[in-house]
Parts: C-alpha cells; sequence; structure tokens
C-alpha cells in the first residue's frame, strides 16, 4: 500500500471517541523560504523533530533480516506492514548490547542500553531527553510520552536525576492536556497573554523563595534531589511564559476536535492496544505540527507485552516462552502475529506523521522516528541481533532506503548516530563496551 | 562450553540468592536506581497526598487528575519515596492538582466554610485575610508554622495577583495552589536541632516528629492537636510522646495507617495495570479491582484493630463480600437489605475447612498475580515470597533456550503444573522455579480472576506439594505453613518499620540494631499484635534517630 499525498485542501479525517478529528492541512510551498528548510514569513527554520516507538519482546528469531544490505533489498515477509515506507526506512540488524558481565534483567537491561548507553544504572538520561534538551527548548511541554497498553511506567524516557517520566494512558486526558483551556493557537490572528497564566508564572517565586532555605539544612543527597525539582519546576515556569509570547504560525497546525467521556484503563487485547495507539498518533502528529513539543514517546506496550488476542487465554509474553518454534517455518507462529499486529501500528503511526505536509516534504521526511524493542530473538529474551529502524530523514540528514547490517557491532551506535543525525554536538555515547565514539557514517547524509 | 559454564553459574546463583532476605540486595538496588541511598526526603504518596488534602480541606474537594509514578523499593514504596523526585511531566501533573484544589477550596460554594474570614471587597487586596488563610493552611500544608517572610512573600503575592485579576480569591487560589507545589509540601523533609540535654548531639526536631509520627500512623499530615504538642516541645518529653502516640492509636484516623501499610506491603498500587478478559470472566467487571482490594483492607483493618495475632490473616475465615464478589467466589450471599447499595460489603465468614479462607485466597492476591486471561504459579510463588516472607525470587535469566524442554510435535500443557514442569526441567530455570512454585500451584484451584475450579483444560488440578520439607495437599494444608513459617513475622514487622521510616530496620551489629531486636521480640511476646508493633515503633528512640548525614548538614 503506497501512501497518498494530500491536496492542501484535503483533510485526513481519523476517528476519536467516536468524534472526526482533522489531521493538518500541508503548508504551500509558499510559506517555506527557497531552500524549503525555513518557514518564508518568520524565517525561521523548520522545527526539528524526534520520536521513539517502543514494542516489547522482539521481532522474531532473525529472520527478519533481509538477505542482501545495502538499498534495493528484499523485505522479509516479518516487515511487509513496512513495506510502504521502506524507502524512507534505515533498517538495522545485527547489532548487540554488550552486558560486560552484567545480568540480563530481562525486558529491561536490553531497553536501558539502547536508550541510555549503559546497562547497569537505570534512570540515566534517556536518548530522547538528551536530543529533547538539544531541539526541544521553547516548546510548551519538553516531551510527551504515551503507553498505549495502560501502563504509565511503559516508556523509556528518563531525565537524569528523575526518573522514569510517566506516560499519558488515556487520549481524552492527553487532548486535554495539550488542546485544552491552556492550548494557544499558533495561528489565531490576535493574541492576548492570558491573566491567569501571568499569575501562575508570578506567584512561583513564592516557591523559588524557599530554595536557599531548605537547601541549608539538607545533606548533598537531599540537595541534589532538590536540586532535581527546581530544573522542573523551572520547566514548568518556562512553559508558563511560552504561553505568556505570541506563537509564531505553523500552518500545519489544527486543533482536533474535543474529545470528552472515559477512557478504558489498562488494556489487554492487542486490537485495543492498536486502537488506542491510532488515537495516540493522531493526537502526537497534531502535537508536533502545532509546535507545542518536538519530542514524543510512543510505547505501544510494556516490555512485558500483555498483549492477548481475542478468545485466547495466553499473552504475548507468555507465548514467546511457552510456544515452540515451528520446525517447518522456523517461527514461533502465535507469537509472529503480535508481530505483524505492531509493524501494522508501525506502519499506521507513520501514515499519519506522514500525512502533515511541509512544503514538499512531509513531516515524517524532516523528522526522525527510532523504533526498537527490548529484546533480539524472543523465544531467548537475547540482547542480540536488534531489530531497529530509522524513518524520516532528520531534515536532510539521513540517508533512507537502507538495510544496514551491524554484526557485532554495539546497539549504541545506532543511538549514537540517531543523535549526530539531530544535529548534536556529541563526540561520544555510552559506557563500557557500549561506549562509541564514531557513528554509523554510511547513513549521514 | 561457555555458554553451558553461564548457565550452571545462574542456577547456582538463583538456588543461592533465592532465600536471601531482601535487605542484603538493598545496596545494589540503590545504586542500581541511581539515586544516592543517603537521601531522607520522602516524596508524599498519592495516598498521603489525597489523605492529606482530605483532613485539611475536607473529603469534598475532588482531586481529580493522575499522580507521577511511585518507585518500589525493596519491596515498599514507603522505602521508594526516598528515591522519588519530581520530573516536568509530574511537576505539570503537581501543578493540575494543585490549581484544581486550590479553585474548589475559594470557590463560592466552599469559602464560606474553608476560608474564616472575609474580604474588605472581593475585587481588591486585604493583606488581613490573605495573612489569616495562608498562616493557617501554610502551617497544615508545610506541617510547621511558616516563617514570618515565608507569609509575607505570600500575602504580597496574593495583592499583587488581586490587582492582575480583580478578584480577591483568584489571589487565594493561587498562592494555595503555589504552596501546593512547593518542596515544603509535597515532600518530607525531617530537620535537627541541638539537643539542650546534651549540646554536643543533635536530635529530631519536634515538627519532624510530628510528621514522622502522623504519616505512619494516620498516613496523613499532623492534626491541630499534634502540631500544638509539637511547639510546647512536648513531643521531645517520654511522657509528652507517649500521651501523643497513644491519642493517635486510638483515634479513628489509625485506619488510613493500617490501610496505607498494608496496601504498600500487597502491592496494590499494581493493580492500576490489572484488566481481566470478560470473555473468560465475566463476572470480572471494573469494579472489582477496587471492590477486591477494599474487602482485603476491611478484612485487616478489623482483624488488626481487634488486636489479633497478625498470623491469623493467613487463615482467617472472617471477612467481608459484597455481592459483585460473592459471585465471583461462587459463595452464597444471602443480603435483601441493600437500601440502594447494592455492593454494600457484608461481613462473612466461611466455613470450616473452606479453601477460601485467608487473604492469600482473596481476589486481591490471586488477581493481581496472575494474567489477564490464566493464572500464574510463579507469581503467586513469587509474590508470596517477596511480599510477605521478604525473600528475594531473582530475575529470570536471559538468554535461556527452552526448546530442550518444549516439545515440537505441540504437546499440550493443560494444567500450570503441566507448563511449569517444563519450565523445572530447564536448568538455568530449575533453581528459582523451586522457590516459587510449590506455593503457586497450591492456589491453583483459583482461576485468574479469583474464582474456584477442580480442572483446567478438563484436567484435574494437582494442588500438593513440598514447603519447607513439609509435604501438603492443598491451600488448606499450605496456608498453615505459612502461618507458621517465623519469616512472616520478621517480614511485616521489618517492613512497618520501613513504611514508617523509609528504610528497613538496622542488621545485626548495625547503630540501633539491639533496640530493634528487643522491639521484634516484644512483638512476638506480645502474641505478633500489630497495633503494638507500631506503638512500640513510634516509642522507641531509633524511629527518631538522626543519621550523620542530618548531623553534618546541621553543622
Amino acid at each position: 500500500m503506497e501512501t497518498s499525498i494530500l491536496a492542501r485542501r484535503q483533510v485526513l479525517r481519523g476517528m476519536l471517541a467516536g468524534s472526526a478529528v482533522s489531521v493538518g492541512l500541508p503548508i504551500l510551498d509558499c510559506v517555506l523560504n527557497e531552500n524549503g528548510n525555513a518557514f518564508a514569513a518568520t524565517g525561521k527554520a523548520i522545527p526539528e523533530r524526534f520520536a521513539t516507538w517502543f514494542w516489547g519482546c522482539g521481532l522474531g528469531e532473525g529472520n527478519w533480516v533481509p538477505k542482501a544490505a545495502g538499498a534495493d533489498y528484499e523485505l522479509p515477509e516479518q516487515l511487509s506492514a513496512l513495506k510502504p515506507f521502506q524507502k524512507r526506512m534505515l533498517l538495522f540488524s545485527g547489532s548487540n548490547i554488550m552486558l560486560d558481565g552484567a545480568n540480563n534483567n530481562t525486558h529491561t537491561t536490553g531497553a536501558m542500553g539502547i536508550t541510555q548507553g549503559d546497562v547497569n544504572k537505570q534512570f540515566k538520561a534517556s536518548i530522547d531527553t538528551i536530543i529533547g534538551d538539544h531541539i526541544g527548548r521553547g516548546t510548551r511541554f519538553r516531551s510527551i510520552e504515551v503507553g498505549c497498553a495502560g501502563d504509565p511506567g511503559a516508556t523509556w524516557s528518563v531525565r537524569e536525576g528523575q526518573g522514569r517520566q510517566p506516560a499519558e494512558i488515556s487520549p481524552i486526558k492527553l487532548y486535554t492536556r495539550i488542546f485544552g483551556p491552556e492550548y494557544v493557537d499558533p495561528n489565531a490572528g490576535e493574541f492576548k497573554p492570558d491573566p491567569q497564566v501571568m499569575v501562575r508564572h508570578s506567584v512561583l517565586s513564592g516557591v523559588k523563595d524557599e530554595r536557599d532555605a531548605l537547601n541549608a539544612k539538607l545533606g548533598a543527597a537531599d540537595r541534589a534531589k532538590l536540586d532535581n525539582y527546581f530544573t522542573s519546576l523551572r520547566s514548568l515556569e518556562q512553559k508558563l511564559e511560552i504561553q505568556l509570547q505570541k506563537p509564531d504560525p505553523l500552518e500545519a497546525c489544527t486543533k482536533p476536535a474535543a474529545m470528552e467521556g472515559v477512557d478504558k484503563g489498562a488494556l489487554t487485547l492487542a486490537t485495543e492496544a492498536m486502537a488506542r495507539a491510532g488515537l495516540f498518533a493522531q493526537l502526537l502528529a497534531h502535537t508536533l505540527a502545532c509546535g507545542q513539543t518536538r519530542v514524543v514517546n510512543l510505547a505501544l506496550t510494556q516490555g512485558i507485552s500483555p498483549l492477548r488476542r481475542e478468545g485466547e487465554s495466553t499473552n504475548h509474553h507468555a507465548y514467546t516462552h511457552e510456544e515452540a518454534i515451528d520446525p517447518v517455518l522456523g517461527y514461533q507462529v502465535k507469537v509472529k502475529w503480535f508481530h505483524d499486529q505492531y509493524m501494522q501500528a508501525l506502519h499506521d503511526y507513520l501514515v499519519t506523521m506522514d500525512s502533515i505536509k511541509e512544503g514538499d516534504k512531509s513531516m515524517l521526511d524532516r523528522m526522525l522516528v527510532f523504533a526498537f524493542t527490548d529484546h533480539g530473538a524472543p523465544r531467548l529474551h537475547s540482547v542480540r541481533n536488534y531489530p531497529l529502524m530509522f524513518f524520516g530523514t532528520a531534515n536532510g540528514r539521513l540517508k533512507t532506503g537502507m538495510h544496514v547490517p551491524r554484526p557485532g557491532d554495539t546497539t549504541v551506535r545506532i543511538g549514537f548516530t540517531a543523535q549526530q543525525a539531530m544535529g548534536l554536538p556529541v563526540s561520544a555515547w555510552g559506557e563500557g563496551s557500549n561506549r562509541v565514539t564514531s557513528p554509523i557514517s554510511e547513513v549521514l547524509a | 562450553m561457555y555458554q553451558s559454564t553461564t548457565k550452571s553459574f545462574r542456577r547456582a546463583l538463583c538456588v543461592a540468592a533465592g532465600l536471601l532476605p531482601i535487605a542484603f540486595s538493598s545496596a545494589y538496588a540503590a545504586e542500581n536506581l541511581g539515586g544516592d541511598p543517603s537521601a531522607l526526603s520522602l516524596r508524599l504518596s498519592p495516598a498521603q497526598y489525597r489523605q492529606t488534602i482530605a483532613d485539611i480541606f475536607g473529603t469534598n474537594i475532588v482531586i481529580d487528575g493522575r499522580f507521577e509514578p511511585e518507585v518500589r523499593e525493596q519491596g515498599l514504596l514507603a522505602i521508594g519515596a526516598r528515591w522519588a523526585n519530581v520530573s516536568d511531566t509530574g511537576m505539570d501533573r503537581y501543578d493540575e492538582l494543585a490549581r484544581g484544589i486550590a479553585a474548589q477550596v475559594v470557590s463560592p460554594k466552599n469559602r464560606g466554610t474553608l476560608i474564616s474570614c472575609k474580604p474588605k471587597s472581593e475585587t481588591g487586596a486585604d493583606d488581613a485575610c490573605a495573612r489569616a488563610f495562608i498562616s493557617g493552611y501554610g502551617r497544615l500544608l508545610y506541617r510547621r508554622t511558616l516563617s514570618e517572610q515565608e507569609v509575607a512573600t505570600r500575602v504580597k503575592l496574593a495583592a499583587d495577583a488581586t490587582a492582575t485579576t480583580k478578584d480577591f480569591y483568584i489571589g487565594l487560589s493561587s498562592v494555595l495552589s503555589d504552596m501546593l507545589i512547593s518542596p515544603n509540601f509535597l515532600f518530607r523533609y525531617r530537620t535537627v536541632e541541638t539537643d539542650p540535654t546534651k549540646p554536643n548531639e543533635k536530635r529530631l526536631d519536634s515538627y519532624s516528629k510530628a510528621a514522622a509520627l502522623s504519616y505512619f500512623l494516620w498516613n496523613s499530615t499532623p492534626d491541630d492537636q499534634l502540631i500544638k504538642a509539637s511547639e510546647k516541645g512536648e513531643l521531645q518529653t517520654a511522657e509528652g510522646l507517649r500521651r501523643q502516640v497513644d491519642r493517635m492509636i486510638s483515634s479513628p484516623a489509625m485506619e488510613s495507617g493500617i490501610r496505607a501499610f498494608f496496601a504498600d506491603m500487597l502491592h496494590f498500587s499494581d493493580f492500576q495495570t490489572v484488566a481481566k478478559d470478560t470473555t473468560f470472566f465475566p463476572r470480572y467487571t471494573t469494579k472489582i479491582n477496587d471492590l477486591a482490594q477494599e474487602q482485603t483492607l476491611r478484612t485487616i483493618v478489623d482483624h488488626v484493630r481487634a488486636n489479633k495475632d497478625y498470623r491469623d490473616l493467613i487463615t482467617t475465615r472472617s471477612t467481608y463480600l459484597t455481592r459483585s464478589l460473592a459471585a465471583l467466589y461462587g459463595v452464597p450471599l444471602a443480603d435483601t437489605t441493600d437500601n440502594g447499595e447494592p455492593d454494600r460489603f457484608i461481613s462473612y465468614t466461611y466455613p470450616e475447612g473452606d479453601p477460601r479462607a485467608g487473604i492469600l485466597a482473596q481476589v486481591s492476591f490471586i488477581a493481581l498475580n496472575s494474567h489477564s486471561a490464566r493464572t500464574s504459579p510463579t507469581l503467586r510463588g513469587k509474590a508470596l515470597r517477596e511480599n510477605l516472607l521478604c525473600q528475594t525470587v531473582p530475575p529470570p535469566p536471559g538468554n535461556v533456550d527452552f526448546s530442550a524442554v518444549e516439545n515440537t510435535s505441540n504437546q499440550v500443557l493443560k494444567t500450570g503444573r503441566d507448563r511449569l514442569l517444563a519450565h523445572s526441567a530447564s536448568p538455568a530455570c530449575a533453581g528459582c522455579h523451586k522457590i516459587t512454585d510449590p506455593i503457586g500451584l497450591a492456589l491453583e484451584n483459583f482461576d485468574a480472576a479469583g474464582g474456584f475450579r477442580t480442572s483446567e483444560n478438563g484436567a484435574q488440578i494437582d494442588t500438593s506439594g513440598v514447603l519447607n520439607s513439609v509435604k501438603f495437599k492443598g491451600v488448606s494444608d499450605l496456608l498453615p505453613l505459612i502461618r507458621n513459617d517465623p519469616a512472616l513475622v520478621s517480614c511485616v514487622s521489618r517492613k512497618i518499620y520501613a513504611f514508617g521510616t523509609g528504610k528497613m530496620p538496622p542488621r545485626a551489629s548495625e547503630r540501633g540494631s539491639e533496640e530493634w531486636a528487643a522491639i521484634e521480640k516484644k512483638f512476638g511476646q506480645d502474641g505478633y499484635k500489630v497495633l503494638n508493633l507500631m506503638r512500640q515503633i513510634a516509642l522507641s528512640d531509633m524511629f527518631y534517630a538522626v543519621s550523620p548525614v542530618e548531623v553534618a548538614a546541621a553543622k
């Protein structure tokens, strides 16, 4: 299935809780400068955007790996849902997370390595927050995290010293948070600062004034905690400052139709989680298009995926342990059903990001989506041969359309490459055997 | 060769580490969390936040919003609170909660009862009224009297906000929400002072003592009496402290503390991700998650407040049921006087020998430690070992190849025991599964939703096993073995102490270990009465002991 290019007046409509929702209108070419990398009206560069997309329990017994490297490779059946995006994808295979003697704490260690470059310490800054600190300043939210199966702890986004960023599990609550009463339409003609926001901003000084008195009576560890608290308070303050400024117009931005009602909490059916992922994708696309944040993180499942197929009592994770590999097909048949659903959900997410047009390209073309999982082979819960993907060009800094085998390399190099592609001035990342000082240069444009 | 050696090593590790008390793993865990184990400030839990707001502003204040996830460490959120901080997203959420609460407090509906003064004009500043509001509620929120500077700053901020909005109550609301996101409210800090009776030593100041007591016993902020007692220095005397502790233990608010501790110990926070497939379990409706927790907490509160032996909770036949729960359990419940409350809780006693007796057979344990559509003897065994006996079950090793034990001709593994036998045949898994599975398999008569069954997929369920070298036929035989396991009482006493302090009690030879040994001994001599244990802890010196870090900071 090829993705269609939307005409400017064409509106893609999806269903959000029974309500029609419009996705952004394409930006006219004339609103961009000659190079197509900045808005002509403001002269401001098209924002950098970064997304992570996580699913649990790996992707198969290695038979998802294309036989050929480079461009024009044949996409294996396990990845067939992504066929429409093959030319806009970088598929990495063969890389490992190096344990350096650490225990493989299944569903945790590998993902920590991928996102934090370290298998020993939880709660180090994750790749999305590292990138967000570089590209995300000046937006209302430093990042947005969502979990599609109902677990607020599902994403891997960590700010140093603050712990895991809680994920929103309700599309309705996310809608209210982003597009509720505090939302300022960047395309509204008139802007008037909200007096209540002004008041909220000014009274924060009451809390800030407490800092010295508290510091004076605390030990070093508690002072460090307090510093982290005030970093978060500063983020709130900056958010309010942004709300008090007239936002630059963003023509691709439209506000989704209001969502009301109550979402189910935890989900157990894969089909339900897929539907919720679709709602979240729509909201995240609007959120990015409307300049509310530049970093979004979506977790389709927890690492230990609890999702089931309708009518079956065994969940995905249990199947990875218990189902035998089909001797003819060479993979776990029931487990693959889940992989197929997840890859379809990833496809749908990409379609949604692609539907936002900015000049002659789509938002997806210009951003970088990093899709990752917690394990290589699901049955083994291995930390080897990770299926990892990039989508988009990171504003033209990445080549796409290639299969990039990295046998024996550390998976951390892929995250490091993402950082350089996003323009970060970094020269090294990772710890121990996972420390890298050079990117995968063949994918950098 | 390498792989084989690694597996053998892992197996040995599993077996060797399987029954280590949790305390021994704490140093690694703390380091692994990336935090500093010497941090002592405790972030309020969602339950503490809610209870505190309810106690200060009344139960009609709706707290609508999501809290930042908690951190569980050494089996308790109360310990994880030392590592818990406020993330960017979390700050947003605390801000939303604060504004929601503050708006309700100053709303026309509530201002008459919650604000003790009326402004001269609702459109202009009134410093005197604002001062009364800020100092009054600030004292309860910060758990101490505010300094003059703290009050004056906020009186001015309220006046400025009033000038901007032309609304006195928005001015009050803005400073109240400011206090509700303050670290002085969201975190509990301990402050030390010079001990006047021992000038070379430091001690916890009265306000810190009051807060420690109230969150330990009531899971809430100190009430006016307790703050007054601390202001008068009464908590620094043995008699004054005893008077307050006894008052608090006999108060109805004590129920909050009991509930909070057991909800933490039994991991009830995990219910937020529990959902059952109604195709398989049509009686497990969405409200069951709440009812199940309430059933267990009512059972426990009754038991504890009646000063019964803690161990008997494992075998007690007394509980509470609603119609929905009774239907789920398959228990006939006669209730014809619902008075418009169809799911009200009714006291219920199981007949002698009924396998559903005891809190471990309740939905709150059975369903919480199951998958959404089928049971997990391993999860149940692990939960019992870790949550109630304070034993560590190591995580499953990675890179385990199950192919040697899985029949590729697609053998049908009908029962949980069949499936686990397959696991246990794997050398890398056997050690740990021997720790968890005998207990979990004994509970296999309970399906994933808590219903009773005798067969699975047409095969008879075998619930027999061996625990600590004693054979048992099923759950009715197993529960007395667990009840009499010394680890059961040792575990609950250690966790109760940790619930109050944020850290496990000292190990042998550490500072305070002698006093702790005496407290544990008294617990046994008293017949394992939880309230007596809490009283002992609340009156102990070790509960208020200051650390070298605090002493150094005070200098």
